[in-house]
C-alpha cells in the first residue's frame, strides 16, 4: 500500500462524478467448454451478437468497440469488419486478461462525452480446439514478445511466475498448500450450480493436492482450464439503459494499475497492483470491500483469489489463506467468490476478465439460477493480466446502489 | 556501435562477465537492463561486474517429464546490490532449493550463449 502515492487517489476523486453515469445495458456469453470447429472471431460475433440483443438494440447501434485478442495485434479491425460496424470511438488496448474491465473507463469517458451512444466490449477464443491453440500461440509469443532476461532459464510462464508468489505468500505468511486447495474446492463447488461451467464433477482438497504437480508448489488443480468461449457486454449512458429492457447494471466504479511485466520486476510477489487499482476504484465508488455482496476476481490459479481478496482489502495482507479455509469462498461461507465456477473450474479460454463482468451481471440482475445470491446489490470485479502484471477492478450495483 | 541494453548484457555474459546497471545519478543498481533508472528517472546507466551473491526470493521446481531433462528449478535471486533476477540454482536436486538460501553466480552456457547460474554458497560462506 505504501507503494500507492497519495495523488493516485486524487486521481480516483477525478472520475468520482462518472459514478453510475454508464451501464452495462446487456452481456451474453456464447461457446463456453468445448467449441469444436469454432474460432475465435466466430465465438466473439456470436457473443456480441447475443449481448446486443440482450440490451435491446441492434449491431447498426453499436457506435463504440472494445476488443483485443491474445493472436493479434490489429485486432479490432477484423472484428469491426466482421460486426459490419463503423464506430466513433475505438479501443484495442491490450494488457493481458484484465483488458476487458480496464475498457470500461475509457469507454464510460467516450459515453459521457458524447463521443459515442454504445460500446461493445467483447472477446473470444478457440483456444482449446482451434488448430492455433494456446501451444502455438505461447510459441509465437516467444518471439513476438520475447523476454530475454527469464526464456533462458526455461520457466513454463505464465504458471511458474503464479507458483513462485504462491511459494513466496507460503513463506512470509504460513499460507498452506490446504488453503490453496480450498479455492479450487470452493471454485468446483459454484460450478457444480452452473450449467455452463465446463468442469463439474465433485473435487475434493487432497484430490488437488494429490493431482500432477506443474510447478510447486501448484499442482494442475491449481491451474485455471483451458477452454473455448466467448463474451460480451453493452455499455450505454445510464438514462438510455433504463429505457432498455433488462435491469441496468450501474458501473459506480474502475479503475487499472500496472506495475511491471516480468515476473522477476515484480516488486513484492506478495502484494499486487490491485492494492491499487481497487483503492482507486473503491474511491471512485465511494464503497468499501465491506460493502460489497460478492467478488468475482480473475482465479488464473489458486493463489490468485488469495492475493486478490487480500488487495482489495476482504482481509489483511497474509490473511487470505485463512480467509478461504472452511469452505470461506464456498456456497454458504462468508463470502460468494466466482459463483459461475471461475477460471479454475468454469471457462477460461485465456482471458477471462470478461466472464467475471457477465457472471456479475448476472448476479446483479437476478438471473443466476441455482447459484443465485439472496443478496445482490454489489458485486467488485477484478481483473489480472500477464503474471500479475496488471490489475483492473470494476465496482458494479444496481439501481439501489446509486 | 551503440548497442541497446539487452545487446550489452548478453555480450558480457558471452565474455564470462556478470554485469548490471547502476544509476550515475542516484546509485541504485538496476536489473533488469533498460535505458533509464526506474527510480529516479536518469540516463546514461553504467555498467558495473556484479558480486554475484545473492539470496533465494522465491523458487519453484517445474515438472518437466524425465525424457525432456526430468524437473528443473526456477528461482528468483535477490542480489546483494538491492535488484532481482529470474535463475536457476544448481548443485542440489530442485526441490532442495529454499527461499533464504545463500547463493553465489557464475556465468554458465546455453545454446553458446551465457547466462548467469547459481549455486549455494559453502557453508561459512564467501563474502
Amino acid at each position: 500500500m505504501s507503494r500507492i502515492p497519495p495523488s493516485h487517489l486524487d486521481a480516483a476523486a477525478v472520475n468520482r462524478g462518472l459514478r453510475g453515469r454508464v451501464a452495462i445495458a446487456g452481456a451474453a456469453t456464447y461457446g463456453c467448454g468445448e467449441a469444436p470447429g469454432m474460432d475465435d472471431m466466430t465465438l466473439l460475433v456470436r457473443a456480441a451478437q447475443a449481448a446486443v440483443a440482450d440490451a435491446g438494440l441492434t449491431m447498426q447501434d453499436i457506435d463504440g468497440l472494445a476488443t483485443c485478442s491474445v493472436n493479434a495485434s490489429m485486432w479490432p479491425m477484423p472484428v469491426i469488419e466482421h460486426l459490419g460496424i463503423n464506430p466513433t470511438y475505438v479501443d484495442g488496448t491490450m494488457i493481458g486478461g484484465s483488458s476487458f474491465i480496464a475498457h470500461l473507463l475509457p469507454a464510460i469517458r467516450a459515453l459521457e462525452a458524447g463521443q459515442c451512444k454504445a460500446v461493445l466490449v467483447c472477446y473470444g477464443s478457440a483456444q482449446r480446439s482451434a488448430t492455433f491453440g494456446r501451444k502455438e500461440s505461447i510459441a509465437a509469443r516467444r518471439f513476438l514478445d520475447p523476454q530475454p532476461y527469464e526464456f533462458p532459464y526455461e520457466p513454463v510462464l505464465p504458471v511458474t511466475a503464479y507458483a513462485l508468489a504462491a511459494a513466496r505468500h507460503m513463506h512470509e505468511f504460513g499460507t498452506t498448500r490446504r488453503q490453496l486447495a480450498e479455492v479450487a474446492v470452493a471454485a468446483r463447488a459454484w460450478a457444480q450450480k452452473n450449467p455452463e461451467a465446463f468442469m463439474r464433477d465433485p473435487l475434493s482438497i487432497d484430490e488437488v493436492l494429490a493431482a500432477r504437480p506443474i510447478a510447486s508448489p501448484l499442482t494442475v488443480r491449481d491451474c485455471c482450464l483451458v477452454t473455448d468461449g466467448g463474451g460480451a457486454i453493452v455499455l450505454t449512458r445510464a438514462e438510455r439503459a433504463r429505457d432498455l429492457p433488462r435491469p441496468p447494471v450501474y458501473v459506480l466504479g474502475n479503475a487499472t494499475a500496472v506495475w511491471h511485466r516480468q515476473i522477476s520486476c515484480m516488486p513484492d510477489l506478495t502484494t499486487t497492483a490491485a492494492a491499487q487499482s481497487g483503492a482507486q476504484a473503491f474511491a471512485m465508488a465511494g464503497m468499501r470491500a465491506a460493502d460489497m455482496d460478492m467478488a468475482q476476481v480473475y482465479d488464473a490459479f489458486t493463489i490468485n483469489t488469495i492475493l486478490f481478496l487480500e488487495d482489495l482489502g476482504f482481509c489483511a495482507k497474509g490473511e487470505g489463506g485463512a480467509f478461504v479455509q472452511d469452505g470461506g469462498i464456498a456456497p454458504g461461507g462468508r463470502l460468494a467468490v466466482n459463483t459461475n465456477g471461475g477460471g479454475l473450474s468454469c471457462v477460461h479460454p485465456g482471458m477471462y476478465g470478461i466472464f467475471a463482468l457477465i457472471e456479475a451481471v448476472r448476479q446483479l440482475r437476478g438471473e443466476a439460477g441455482a447459484r443465485q445470491l439472496p443478496i445482490h446489490r454489489t458485486a467488485v470485479v477484478h481483473g489480472n493480466g500477464g503474471t500479475l502484471s496488471s490489475q483492473s477492478t470494476a465496482i458494479l450495483g444496481t439501481f439501489d446502489t446509486l | 556501435m551503440q548497442m541497446s541494453a539487452q545487446t550489452h548484457y548478453q555480450a558480457e555474459l558471452d565474455a564470462g562477465r556478470f554485469c548490471i546497471q547502476q544509476c550515475p545519478a542516484c546509485e541504485r543498481h538496476v536489473f533488469a537492463p533498460r535505458e533509464l533508472c526506474p527510480h529516479c528517472g536518469a540516463g546514461g546507466l553504467r555498467w558495473v561486474r556484479a558480486s554475484g551473491l545473492g539470496t533465494v526470493y522465491s523458487t519453484s521446481t517445474i515438472a518437466r517429464k524425465q525424457d525432456a531433462g526430468g524437473n528443473h528449478n526456477v528461482a528468483l535471486i535477490d542480489l546483494d546490490e538491492g535488484v532481482r533476477m529470474m535463475s536457476r540454482v544448481e548443485g542440489l536436486v530442485p526441490e532442495a532449493v529454499t527461499i533464504g538460501l545463500r547463493v553465489q553466480a557464475h556465468v554458465g552456457q546455453k545454446d553458446g550463449r551465457g547466462l548467469v547460474l547459481f549455486t549455494p554458497v559453502a557453508q561459512g560462506g564467501a563474502a
